[in-house]
């Protein structure tokens, strides 16, 4: 425990040493904040409507006209910005040569490999939180449900743990941040937009695809509804991604 | 320390390391000698845990390198070839990084660093980031790095590969001390470095071990004559001089080398088992011949390298 803090700690060290994280974060905010502000204008516009004509206001609330569509730009964003978090954090080290001086101190894989990934996810939670000035603003002029507010960043922090699992992933097969970061840039957005295949293939592989798709679990997150199945579903892609990437550390071994 | 049987290591089809077996005693410094590409890295990534063998064993510590490699890892300290460093690191945060990873107890670990930094003389340095410091620097960091939880057994890959020659002796003497308390494997494609700071050599190449000895006994064994150097000042006595030489008993050729400045040399091969030194000095002495130097010369690794390895192929 104390070595995978150790490795947490000098990962941590490095994305705010770099400015990795400050870049990071800082974009985040910018881009997530432009989007805030154009959907909030946007149903500003939209109440001053309902207000001469009620008959269009039919389901017209904050989470729904607000903070639905943010969470679903940001996991766009996200999308574009975890590969950048997670492609170096294996592939470096394989690249300067000390991964393998890593190997042979007395460090299990399973340390080495949850120290890099816990320290994205706190870099990914730290960007995350910094999101909560939107809601709190709507908080301060408004009443949003509380309840769907709270699942849907569960969801979005499912969602980016998913996708930070795949990046530990590539980045554990090369030792080129470029190409760990574009496979789970692709393997992310496949997993994305997976579901749209659905309505064409007939009725099994439409469940299977819809199933597979990381944007159809999002939804009952999004509508206020923790679903167990949904759960399930990020956390064994997230198991899966680890899993893998320790079988792939190991691989010298049985290989051989 | 280290027993290894019929190590081996297949690259695909590339032999990394073919049915190596030698042993290590405690207290030993061990050089690893070979051509670049001979399969010295290979082993040592072997016996750190890091490469699988493909085929054989080693116990390295008494423990088994596959079956038990956490206990191996626990008592090696590794420099790898080209000494990775986190360039972005300082010098004390990276060895407090390396202590909370090599499990050295909290209260310990300070006091711990403290003393591999004056071990490895970095007490210049410890705020500096690593990428910045000099390659010499960097080397003792790599050190540091490795005798930090005091190991008993040092790997050093290379270690005092591409520094400049000042640094090249202030690393070696570092090692040679380090060599009183622990044991060392270090590998090296210089051989008179190997020879200054290692009391057994194991030559390896091709993958295969080719000998396995003290540099001395090496020496010995291949020295099928000895051979001695005279210069003489005056170059126009050369006949004189080599009649002389030639009817002295053991002698078994002269060569005559080119004159320099007026001066000759001789190369005298003799019978091994006799020093004829004092008799030809005798002898030129008292028929008035200036001689200016005399001296035997010793086999040096390099040439029993060249021999063994030239053996090996053809």
């Amino acid at each position: 425990m104390r070595r995978l803090g150790a490795l947490y700690r000098k990962e941590m060290q490095y994305y705010f040493q770099s400015t990795t994280a400050y870049v990071m974060i800082g974009s985040f905010l910018a881009l997530s904040g432009y989007f805030f502000y154009s959907i909030f204008r946007y149903y500003n516009f939209m109440s001053l409507q309902v207000s001469r004509d009620p008959s269009i206001g039919a389901g017209l609330n904050l989470i729904d006209g607000v903070m639905r569509p943010l969470m679903s730009n940001m996991s766009v964003v996200l999308l574009f910005a975890l590969p950048l978090l997670t492609m170096r954090l294996l592939a470096e080290e394989k690249k300067q040569g000390t991964f393998e001086l890593l190997l042979t101190y007395p460090l299990s894989d399973i340390e080495a490999v949850m120290g890099k990934y816990l320290a994205a996810v706190t870099l990914f939670v730290i960007m995350l939180a910094g999101t909560l000035l939107y809601p709190a603003l709507l908080a301060v002029y408004s009443k949003p449900e509380m309840g769907p507010l709270l699942t849907s960043y569960l969801g979005l922090f499912l969602m980016g743990c998913t996708f930070i699992a795949m990046g530990i992933f590539f980045s554990a097969l090369t030792s080129s941040q470029i190409v760990a970061g574009a496979a789970t840039f692709g393997i992310s957005l496949f997993f994305l937009i997976i579901g749209w295949a659905a309505p064409f293939v007939g009725p099994v592989f439409s469940k299977v695809l819809s199933q597979f798709s990381i944007l159809e679990h999002y939804d009952s997150f999004a509508k206020g509804i923790i679903d167990l199945q949904d759960v399930t579903y990020y956390l064994f892609i997230t198991v899966f991604f680890l899993f893998a990437t320790l079988r792939f550390l190991e691989s010298p071994h049985w290989r051989s | 320390m280290i027993q290894t049987e019929n190590l081996t290591k297949y690259y695909g089809a590339t032999v990394g390391a073919r049915n190596l077996s030698f042993h290590v005693e405690r207290g030993e410094v061990l050089g690893f000698l070979g051509p670049n590409g001979a399969g010295k890295t290979t082993t040592m990534k072997m016996l750190t845990c890091y490469l699988p063998p493909t085929g054989g064993t080693a116990k390295v510590c008494g423990f088994d390198i596959l079956d038990q490699s956490m206990e191996v890892r626990r008592r090696i300290g590794y420099l790898p070839e080209r000494n990775p460093l986190y360039g972005d690191m300082s010098v004390r945060g990276y060895l407090e990084f390396v202590a909370r990873i090599k499990d050295v107890p909290p209260h310990e670990a300070s006091g711990e660093v403290d003393r591999v930094i004056e071990r490895c003389g970095l007490q210049a340095v410890p705020h500096r980031t690593i990428g910045k410091l000099s390659k010499g620097y960097q080397q003792r960091v790599g050190i540091a790095q490795a005798i930090l939880s005091d190991p008993e057994l040092l790997i050093l890959d290379e270690p005092t590969i591409g520094l400049d020659p000042k640094q090249i002796i202030e690393i070696r003497q570092l090692i040679r001390d380090l060599g009183r308390e622990k044991t060392v494997i270090l590998s090296s494609h210089i051989l008179p470095e190997v020879s200054q700071v290692c009391n057994r050599v194991i030559i390896i190449n091709r993958g295969e071990l080719i000998a396995a000895d003290t540099p001395e006994n090496l020496r010995a064994r291949l020295t099928k004559s000895a051979v001695i150097r005279l210069r003489l000042r005056d170059a126009a006595e050369t006949p004189r001089a080599s009649a002389i030489i030639e009817s002295i008993d053991g002698v078994l050729s002269i060569r005559e080398e080119p004159e320099t400045g007026g001066t000759r040399v001789f190369t005298v091969e003799s019978l091994p088992e006799k020093d004829i030194r004092e008799e030809v000095v005798r002898r030129l002495v008292r028929e008035g011949l200036p001689l200016l130097e005399i001296h035997r010369e010793e086999l040096s690794l390099e040439d029993i390298f060249l021999q063994l390895v030239t053996e090996e192929v053809s």
